[in-house]
């Protein structure tokens, strides 16, 4: 990959870091003070990025190329060299262009939702902070910095889903996240001291470089990549954490855990498709796992009855998508972004109409105590429409572009994995229209004292917006896409014509129609208000999340406590044995070495005289040796 | 070698000594002023004039880095080389840190750490007499100069005799200062003498370890043991050089504080004034290391596959007994100073690696191994200083459990204390982090990953501790009647304080100069 050094505008680009991270500590520092102005000042944050990341979209349009900027020498002694700098490619401008333009949008909503909150102002901090280090995630030029971002939104993701901590539910939803996305991490660090002790450096540029000679460790450094990718971007094995991060306030659902942050796993894999493509076993496990997932969200969201929750396994189930395409390689890297940008735009516009329902319905979630809101809600429910076409593939739609080109190219790669890609697409139909039949038809099934309303423009102007793009981000980008990726992602541009619809893509049509069919048969009668008594077992699994947690809880919870209680059985019985006298406080090893502490200098002086013993032993033992 | 028959007049090069000679003269004119000068003034004054000493001497250094040229100085006996010039700037740094914590009588209703007449039988009248007219003892300045001037000396010995004698130096002034503790007199005595008797084994080993080397090589030059390690390398092995080495390595490593010849330092870091504490904890540490890295690199470098796996040894021991007693402490100093002996192992990780600064090289171990120490010294002299400040009825609060809630009820404090346990604990964008990148880069290096991996391992079982009195601030509230105040410090600990929270955020966001200067000087002169 060929980089110019910044010059002119480019080198703004660190400020599209900087100035939501220093409007983030601002509003944390002055506190109070800026109760009242804080949330504009904190909206006004993205907006700035967002134009600079324009301005720079633009002047590469006109001129394609990447540039590298460097913000700062972090260290630089002998041979040693560690740069802080950023990376303005065609990939990443597109990922700045996603973060800032929804980012800022949900900003906009934020202000109508969380009016009410008497801690808004840390709520927009917290948003700002997001965006600042989602933005170091994709803007690094190296691993280093990028894990710093990933940290940087990890734990922006735990304060925000645990922003209203005083409910027990939200407090444990941010632990787990926390908690399981350390798994991820472990992963990603790990493929980082590989590549260093392989390469002495973790520069993209150096690695993609090296990538031809790594032979088998490109398998070991792509498995470890997949697994950070599936904290992160919550595949299974790794999902549980998605469904309970639902507690946090909806637009951080929106933005956090449905158009951005989760897709980062994407973005790690499509970064590394220099490594990827050493490695056939390696990116074969990527589109497994993401076959796996698609469907598994899939089945989660055919069986919820909270909104936000049908949302978020379908959200599982479309990374899914892009996990399978950036599993066939070059060829499915550029549809992988493709669908994750207009993912980005249809779930935000469907999340944050999630959140406009709740907003009119008392903040519940439960689908059978909506019914009949088309009519109260018009313009939420209409934009949701418009979401709902886009993510079922309705012909035109975002959707029907970027999501027929995955299931097309799956079928390229690997037939098992096109026909269970195509199968998902129908249940994406099931469930969604399940969803819209639940919330906006039928008969009302309010709870007493509730009124639906339709929200205020500050929240329904970030809809229309989202709805738009909705429709025809899809025609904007299709051909478009592919030429523009083409040099990131290592792929040969294959023209895919706008109206062209190859006999897989009326396939998925037809599959697509009849799940909708379904789900539209099955909820057009009345719906029970609570959930009916089943011994259905898709029901009864689905509603459990698959069973992830009691998976957790077997496969590693419980053994790790388990583990736990032997070491301490151990402590108890053996070595708590050993020291003798009255002081003997409990087991452990610094407990028995303590115990050598005991105030004598005769006894210390015989451990340093044994410590003689010990080095003369040790240098004799080498010269054995 | 000397020729016994011959006197020669010795050579003294009086511009590139100037540090030590300042120091020196700093300290005679210290005990002058104790002998002339009327009580009230003296406190004054002699902070003053340490300060002022310590500051001259470093400016004689940095005058000196301008046009730096290595060489030996003093009939060969001291090495004027880059590290000693690191070497001597940490040491002086600390030296100020200390000066600043022992002349430091706000947070002590206008008393200093310090006994009020320090021969007194504890409980005495005399004693009594002493506290009623508000003595004090301001001889500590000139003894914080004496064992200063000793560090340095010891840093830069390039003679096996100068070491002895320049380790006697250092030692002696601590062990006195270490049981002048202004409370809990019986323990601060018991501190000093256990130091004392303990002390004097080691260097008792030490010594004879240079008997042992100067029966070997014929010489007392650091490089007429290295001449004779190399002539005789085909002779086999020589039980002379491997006695020796192993009882120099004693007598270093029991003022480094490692594993196995760690046990005094809790009981003397307890027992010892606070300000003592924080200056031995660091600044022995440096002097002690600055001339282990000498004589194993310069005296003993040929015999290296020798000694590489006895460093080893003692700092998986180091790292290991350390962090694991450490997490079963309740008092802070004492935790503190488990906490150093950890530090000592992740230092001497560094020292095994033993690579050199060169070509392809990224950090040497000396440089890493300064850096190191620059980033622990200065969190722990803020941290010793805000050990001060936190007091109960009786002195410091320095029970965990005292500390509970603080970053409640003083969030400046509480922060800043945070701020430095981070840092030992090495968490990303500290300065100890850097420090510990470099030493396991360090060693790394020099073929010791296996020793890199126990450390990384070792340093998330420390970080446990670290996080448990972090937590115990900021996540926890005071236990039902306990009365804990936060007094606050003059300008001397604040400086000490702010300087430390200061470098430890610089030298962790902008690493890369300072460890490129220490890198740059740290060839030792041969």
């Amino acid at each position: 990959m060929e980089t110019t050094a910044a010059v002119g505008l480019f080198s703004l680009a660190p400020l599209m870091i900087g100035i939501p991270l220093a409007t983030a500590f601002l509003l944390l520092l002055l506190g109070r003070v800026s109760d009242a102005w804080g949330h504009w000042l904190a909206t006004l944050a993205p907006i700035v990025s967002f134009t600079i990341g324009l301005l720079l979209f633009l002047q590469m349009l006109g001129e394609p190329r990447a540039v590298e900027v460097k913000v700062y020498e972090w260290l630089a002694t002998g041979s040693w060299s560690v740069d802080i700098g950023l990376l303005i490619d065609q990939l990443s401008i597109l990922f700045v262009l996603l973060i800032t333009g929804v980012g800022s949008l949900i900003h906009i909503y934020s202000i109508g939702y969380m009016a009410h909150d008497e801690r808004r102002r840390r709520f927009f901090a917290y948003l700002n902070l997001f965006i600042a280090a989602m933005l170091t995630l994709v803007l690094a030029n190296n691993y280093l910095v990028l894990f710093i971002g990933w940290e940087g939104v990890g734990l922006a993701s735990f304060l925000l889903i645990s922003f209203w901590a005083h409910k027990d539910s939200a407090a444990a939803a941010g632990n787990k996240a926390f908690i399981v996305n350390r798994v991820g991490d472990l992963g990603l660090a790990s493929a980082m001291f590989t590549m260093f002790a392989l390469i002495g450096s973790v520069n993209f540029a150096d690695v993609n470089a090296a990538a031809p000679q790594m032979g088998g460790w490109a398998t070991l450094i792509g498995f470890l990549l997949l697994l950070a990718a599936c904290g992160k971007s919550a595949q299974v094995p790794l999902q549980s954490w998605l469904l309970d991060a639902m507690e946090g306030p909806t637009p951080v659902s929106a933005l956090i855990h449905a158009a951005t942050m989760v897709t980062a796993g994407v973005y790690l894999v499509i970064r590394s498709n220099a490594i990827y493509a050493q490695s056939p076993e390696a990116t074969m496990a990527v589109a497994v796992i993401g076959t796996i997932t698609l469907l598994a969200g899939a089945w989660i969201g055919s069986s919820k009855d909270d909104i936000k929750k049908v949302l978020a396994g379908s959200t599982m189930s479309q990374i899914g998508y892009m996990m399978l395409a950036a599993g066939l390689g070059p060829i499915g890297a550029a549809f992988a972004i493709f669908h994750l940008i207009t993912h980005g735009f249809f779930k935000a516009n469907m999340f944050l109409g999630a959140g406009s329902v709740m907003h009119g319905m008392n903040d519940d979630v439960n689908m059978r105590h909506f019914g009949a809101l088309a009519g109260p809600m018009r313009i939420t429910f209409l934009t949701f429409a418009m979401g709902y076409l886009a993510i079922i593939g309705f012909p035109f739609t975002a959707g029907f572009y970027s999501k027929d080109h995955i299931i097309e190219a799956a079928f390229h790669q690997n037939t098992v994995l096109g026909v269970l890609a195509l199968i998902g697409a129908g249940i994406t139909g099931f469930y969604m229209t399940r969803l819209m039949m639940m919330t906006f038809a039928g008969r009302k099934r309010w709870q007493p004292g509730v009124h639906p309303h339709e929200s205020p423009l500050v929240m329904t102007i970030p809809l229309i917006i989202l709805a738009v793009l909705s429709l025809v981000a899809g025609l904007f980008m299709n051909g478009w896409i592919q030429e523009w990726l083409a040099v990131p992602t290592g792929h040969e541009v294959h023209n895919t014509g706008l109206l062209h619809i190859t006999p897989i893509g009326w396939l998925t049509m037809a599959v697509v129609a009849v799940g909708v069919a379904i789900g539209w048969y099955m909820f057009k009668d009345d719906i029970a208000e609570t959930e009916p008594q089943t011994r259905n077992v898709f029901a009864l699994v689905g509603r459990n999340d698959l069973y992830g947690d009691a998976f957790n809880e077997h496969a590693i919870i419980r053994p790790t406590k388990g583990l736990a209680a032997g070491l301490a059985w151990f402590d108890r019985t053996t070595l708590d044995g050993i020291p003798e006298g009255a002081a003997v406080v409990a087991g452990g090893l610094g407990n028995y070495l303590r115990k050598g502490q005991n105030g004598y200098s005769r006894s210390y002086g015989l451990i340093l005289v044994a410590g003689v013993i010990l080095l003369a032993a040790v240098v004799a033992l080498g010269q054995l040796g | 070698m000397i020729n016994a028959l011959e006197i020669q007049a010795p050579t003294i090069e009086w511009v590139p000594l100037l540090p030590l000679i300042l120091l020196f003269a700093g300290a005679v004119i210290g005990v002058l002023i104790e002998a002339f000068v009327p009580r009230g003034v003296r406190h004054a004054l002699q902070s003053a004039l340490a300060l002022l000493t310590i500051l001259g001497a470093g400016a004689a250094v940095l005058v000196a880095l301008a046009d730096f040229e290595p060489a030996k100085l003093a009939m060969d006996a001291i090495a004027y080389d880059g590290p000693t010039l690191v070497f001597w700037l940490l040491l002086l740094l600390f030296g100020l840190g200390g000066v600043a914590l022992f002349a430091e009588r706000a947070v002590g209703d206008g008393q200093s750490a310090f006994a009020a007449s320090a021969a007194a039988v504890p409980g005495s009248p005399l004693e009594r007499e002493a506290v009623r007219l508000k003595r004090e003892q301001t001889e500590v300045f000139p003894l914080l100069l004496f064992s200063l001037l000793g560090m340095l000396l010891f840093a830069s010995a390039n003679d096996l005799i100068l070491l002895f004698v320049s380790l006697e130096v250092f030692s002696l002034p601590l062990y006195l200062l270490s049981a002048m503790a202004r409370r809990r007199r019986l323990l601060s005595q018991e501190a000093g003498l256990k130091y004392f008797l303990l002390g004097s084994l080691a260097s008792g080993f030490f010594l004879y370890g240079i008997a042992m080397l100067y029966g070997f090589s014929g010489g007392l030059k650091l490089t007429d043991v290295a001449v004779a390690i190399d002539s005789q390398a085909n002779e086999g092995t020589h039980v002379l050089l491997i006695l020796g080495l192993v009882l120099m390595a004693v007598g270093l490593l029991f003022k480094i504080g490692a594993v196995p010849f760690h046990a005094w330092t809790p009981d003397v870091y307890m027992g010892a004034p606070t300000p003592v504490t924080g200056f031995m904890a660091i600044a022995t540490k440096t002097a002690a290391v600055a001339a282990l890295l000498r004589v194993f690199y310069v005296a003993l470098g040929g015999a290296a596959w020798d000694w590489q796996p006895v460093f080893a040894t003692v700092a998986v021991l180091s790292m290991l007994v350390g962090a694991v007693i450490a997490i079963w402490q309740n008092d802070l100093k004492r935790l503190l100073a488990y906490s150093a002996i950890t530090h000592a192992g992740f230092i001497l990780v560094a020292v095994t690696g033993a690579v050199e600064a060169g070509e392809g090289v990224f950090v040497s171990s000396v440089g890493a191994v300064a850096f190191y120490l620059l980033t622990y010294g200065v969190a722990t002299l803020g941290a010793f200083g805000l050990l001060m400040s936190v007091r109960r009825a009786g002195g410091e609060a320095t029970l965990i459990s005292d500390w509970k809630g603080l970053g409640r009820s003083n969030p400046v404090v509480a922060g800043v204390m945070t701020l430095f346990f981070l840092s030992f604990a090495g968490i990303p964008l500290t300065a100890g982090f850097v420090g510990k990148l470099a030493v396991f880069v360090a060693a790394f290096q020099g073929g010791y990953g296996w020793l890199v991996v126990v450390a990384i391992i070792m340093s998330v079982v420390a970080a446990y501790f670290y996080l448990k009195v972090i937590v115990a601030m900021w996540f926890q509230s005071l236990d039902e009647g306990t009365e804990v105040v936060v007094v606050s410090p003059s300008p001397w600990v604040w400086t000490v304080v702010v300087v430390g929270a200061l470098a430890t955020v610089i030298l962790g966001l902008l690493p890369g100069g300072m460890l490129d200067v220490m890198n740059g000087f740290s060839e030792f002169i041969r």
